[in-house]
């Protein structure tokens, strides 16, 4: 088989497996959700001073966040604030909820 | 032996006495405060190895791998006090212990639950879109050399390991896989699983060693079955991006 037969032969393969692709079954996707964690049960990591996993130090801390599903984020049934704001989870870090100090 | 020495020394050898400077509040001998404390940190890492193979754990059972983690921490103390890491050599170290030989797809069961971990605690990178190589000439395309993502992990098994954990991890779809090759990635934030042709894990490694496809993919191999599986995993990201 000459170069450029080779070639050929690779660009069929790939094109092949393209075909294939599109009908590729893609497993449900999550997101990180901020805000939505209790204490201790962020994932990695939970902003400045924190590390990694489990550091949140208060429930629904903003800047700490877990994985969902993919879409159900801002979905979440979240206690209403001591002041009444209502609590949404967000795909971006929060300011609510912070550690004091 | 210095205090230190002794301390950690006795702290993974339950036969080996309290270390003679440790004294209690009232100035005795804390042997049995130290008896407690060494018992909590082999609790803590036998915890953190079944975290991290929780399906090696299922086929044992739970009171056999809390014995076998104990002969395994005994001999592989944790060099690192990040836990989510701790473990990484006990695939290796079950294909050595000779009172698991009865169970010969262990070691392979292992081997895919740390690559899972690996997967999970590798860093983000954006997979390559296979439309992006669509439009090259064959040549070009022979010649393109996208790498393997950082978190693309793969395995051969010679035992149906991939069917064996699916059964054991709550996977129906993967449990009539036979033995053969596995891929393991994260293209996202969520780690996937997947059987693989045969020739992938061969690839993986061409590319991994800088390779361009018309070089990496081994001759009679079904090559549109890999390209197929390696872009449908999210497996490689450009050449442009940085080596994993």
């Amino acid at each position: 088989m000459t170069l450029h037969s080779k070639h050929l032969a690779l660009a069929g393969a790939f094109a092949a497996g393209l075909a294939q692709f599109a009908g590729a079954a893609q497993a449900q996707e999550q997101e990180k959700c901020f805000g939505v964690a209790m204490a201790g049960q962020n994932g990695c990591a939970a902003g400045p001073g924190t590390t990694c996993a489990g550091t949140a130090s208060v429930d629904y801390q903003g800047n700490s966040w877990t994985l969902v599903p993919a879409g159900t984020c801002a979905e979440i049934d979240l206690p209403a604030m001591a002041d009444g704001t209502p609590r949404m989870g967000s795909l971006e870090p929060l300011m609510r909820d912070l550690p004091k100090g | 032996m210095n205090g230190q020495g002794a301390f950690a020394g006795a702290l993974l050898s339950p036969e080996m006495p309290c270390p003679e400077q440790l004294r209690g509040p009232a100035g005795r001998h804390a042997t049995r405060r130290f008896d407690v404390y060494r018992n909590n940190v082999t609790v803590a890492l036998t915890e953190a190895l079944a975290a991290a193979f929780p399906v090696v754990q299922r086929l044992v059972g739970e009171a056999y791998f809390a014995a076998m983690a104990r002969d395994f921490i005994r001999e592989h103390p944790p060099r690192s006090p990040v836990m989510a890491l701790y473990g990484a050599g006990l695939p290796g170290w079950i294909e050595r212990f000779p009172p698991l030989a009865a169970l010969p797809y262990l070691p392979e069961v292992a081997c895919l639950e740390q690559a899972r971990r690996e997967a999970s605690l590798s860093a983000d990178a954006a997979p390559l879109d296979p439309q992006a190589l669509a439009g090259l000439s064959p040549e070009a395309l022979a010649a393109s050399a996208p790498r393997p993502h950082p978190a693309a992990r793969f395995l051969r098994t010679r035992h149906p390991a991939l069917a064996i954990w699916a059964r054991n991890a709550g996977r129906p779809d993967l449990v009539q896989r036979p033995a053969g090759e596995v891929l393991v990635t994260r293209p996202k934030l969520s780690v996937l699983t997947c059987a693989a042709p045969i020739g992938t894990a061969a690839t993986l490694e061409a590319l991994a060693r800088g390779l361009p496809l018309g070089a990496a993919l081994p001759a009679g191999a079904d090559h549109s079955a890999i390209f197929a599986c390696l872009f449908s995993a999210g497996a490689v990201i450009s050449e442009g991006d940085p080596k994993p």
